[in-house]
């Protein structure tokens, strides 16, 4: 009888082992950032991205869709060799990340990087548009 | 219309509109960006302990394992070693093949009677769903874990990674899908939450025992997977408000930041939802399958003796101990005794 009591009570260790181990795992965001608050990046916008105040389309569509507008962009340039982008307010921009986008934002380390690294999104555009090459035509 | 599933149903339909309207309406940031989600993770780890601890406290008097395959016997009989586990280290192995593979699950079979006589069929596909379901929920809970680290650890990064390995593609005028990188683990968790759910009403006897706590995790999974789908492809919201709440809610400073988009916190409240329900529904087989007396005991009753722990100390007086109180009494009487 006593010998199974022992049992139990090491039994019981396990399982208190267990939950430890679980509610370390599940608490792993709370003390992997150890309480340091980490507010979002601020983005710079260069002096020529000022001047034109806006961009080829408003910033809360850029925001959120500008990685669908160069998808589109490029599908219209490769598949259709159409580049010249007409925006809804009418104007015509060239369809070229090197040469229209990176013309204004030619700061990607303080642009494009800071909130890429900060939401951990790596997006293969720079693959080959490095530092901001300029296209030789 | 079935009232198990139409009440679950309305509820997460309830849950939806009371985060949608209480964000966009009421303007209850406050109170689901940040109360909710702490109450809903304190909620939940107390919750655990205490499912846990009550599962710990329970005596298991007996060995009840289930036993798949041969016990350990005579030298010459081969026993099934993991099936029939003799050894904690056996039984560590069972456990691991079991919380990993869902081998008891793989044994699912379907009986029906087959020119007279009763057939098996193994019945896979629950199997499959389940496999599929469990580790794709895995998948999206560790990459998530990506707007909760800052910096983002490799190995989170590497999930994404390998999770958006595959690059569908569809760009039409109407339809277009593939930036951002599709991931596979949320078409995986949608596809099996579906497959689980219509399994449940298709076929007649799973359907007569699903109760409306079978129903609705499944439809709040389905809600938290299509909301979160919806945000990233469809209706995106602000990814780096997103992240700036969420890390300030596991760094001990929250904030509210601007234009997160309502979809979100529809999102966060699902998901909080199912935290705080999490310990105590039936989804807390997550802890129970670590408890359950017929998978983590060996199967050695036959060489091991167990004691009842909570066997009540009986006096016993043996015939041995009667003979000697009473031996002159019985010789008297002229009763046999079997020591004179």
């Amino acid at each position: 009888m006593n010998d199974k009591k022992i049992f139990l009570i090491k039994d019981k260790k396990y399982i208190i082992a267990g939950l430890v181990v679980f509610i370390a795992l599940f608490t792993f965001p709370f003390w992997y950032n150890s309480g340091k608050a980490a507010p979002g990046p601020e983005i710079k916008l260069t002096e020529k991205a000022k001047a034109a105040k806006e961009c080829v389309m408003p910033t809360a569509y850029m925001r959120a869709e500008h990685m669908q507008l160069l998808d589109i962009w490029r599908h219209s340039v490769v598949r259709n060799s159409d580049n010249t982008y007409v925006n809804p307010s009418g104007k015509a921009f060239t369809m070229s990340l090197s040469n229209t986008c990176l013309d204004c934002h030619s700061n990607k380390a303080d642009f494009c990087d800071k909130c890429h690294d900060y939401a951990s999104v790596r997006p293969y555009c720079f693959d080959c548009h490095i530092d901001n090459p300029k296209e030789i035509k | 219309m079935n009232v198990k599933y139409m009440y679950s149903l309305l509820a997460v339909i309830a849950l939806f509109l009371l985060a949608y309207l209480g964000v966009e309406a009421a303007g209850l940031e406050l109170l689901f960006g940040i109360i909710i989600p702490y109450v809903a993770v304190a909620a939940f780890v107390a919750g655990v302990v205490y499912r846990v601890m009550g599962w710990a406290r329970s005596a298991v008097p007996f060995r009840i394992p289930s036993t798949c395959g041969q016990q350990k016997s005579l030298p010459w009989i081969k026993p099934n070693k993991f099936d029939n586990p003799f050894t904690p280290g056996a039984v560590v192995v069972r456990m691991i093949l079991e919380v990993c593979c869902f081998r008891s699950l793989f044994r699912n079979t379907r009986n029906f009677i087959q020119e007279g006589k009763i057939a098996y069929q193994l019945e896979i596909w629950l199997w499959v769903a389940a496999l599929a379901f469990h580790y794709a929920f895995l998948t999206v809970i560790v990459r998530h874990m990506r707007l909760f680290t800052e910096p983002v650890p490799a190995l989170i990064k590497l999930v994404e990674t390998v999770d958006s390995f595959f690059r569908f593609e569809i760009l039409t005028d109407t339809i277009r899908v593939g930036v951002p990188g599709l991931y596979m683990s949320g078409l995986v968790l949608l596809a099996a939450v579906a497959f689980l759910f219509i399994r449940r009403i298709v076929i007649p006897h799973v359907k007569y025992i699903s109760l409306p706590a079978d129903f609705f995790p499944l439809f709040l999974i389905f809600g938290i997977a299509f909301t979160g789908i919806l945000m990233r492809y469809f209706s995106k919201v602000n990814i780096r408000a997103a992240k700036e709440l969420t890390l300030g809610l596991v760094s001990f400073h929250p904030t509210i930041p601007q234009g997160i988009g309502v979809v979100f916190y529809v999102h966060l409240f699902f998901v909080c939802i199912l935290l705080a329900y999490f310990p105590f529904s039936k989804l807390m087989h997550m802890g129970g399958v670590f408890l359950s007396p017929t998978r983590n005991l060996p199967g050695n009753s036959r060489a091991v003796r167990h004691v009842n722990p909570w066997n009540y100390p009986v006096e016993v007086h043996t015939y041995e101990e009667y003979e000697e109180e009473f031996r002159e009494k019985m010789i008297e009487a002229g009763l046999p005794v079997e020591k004179e």
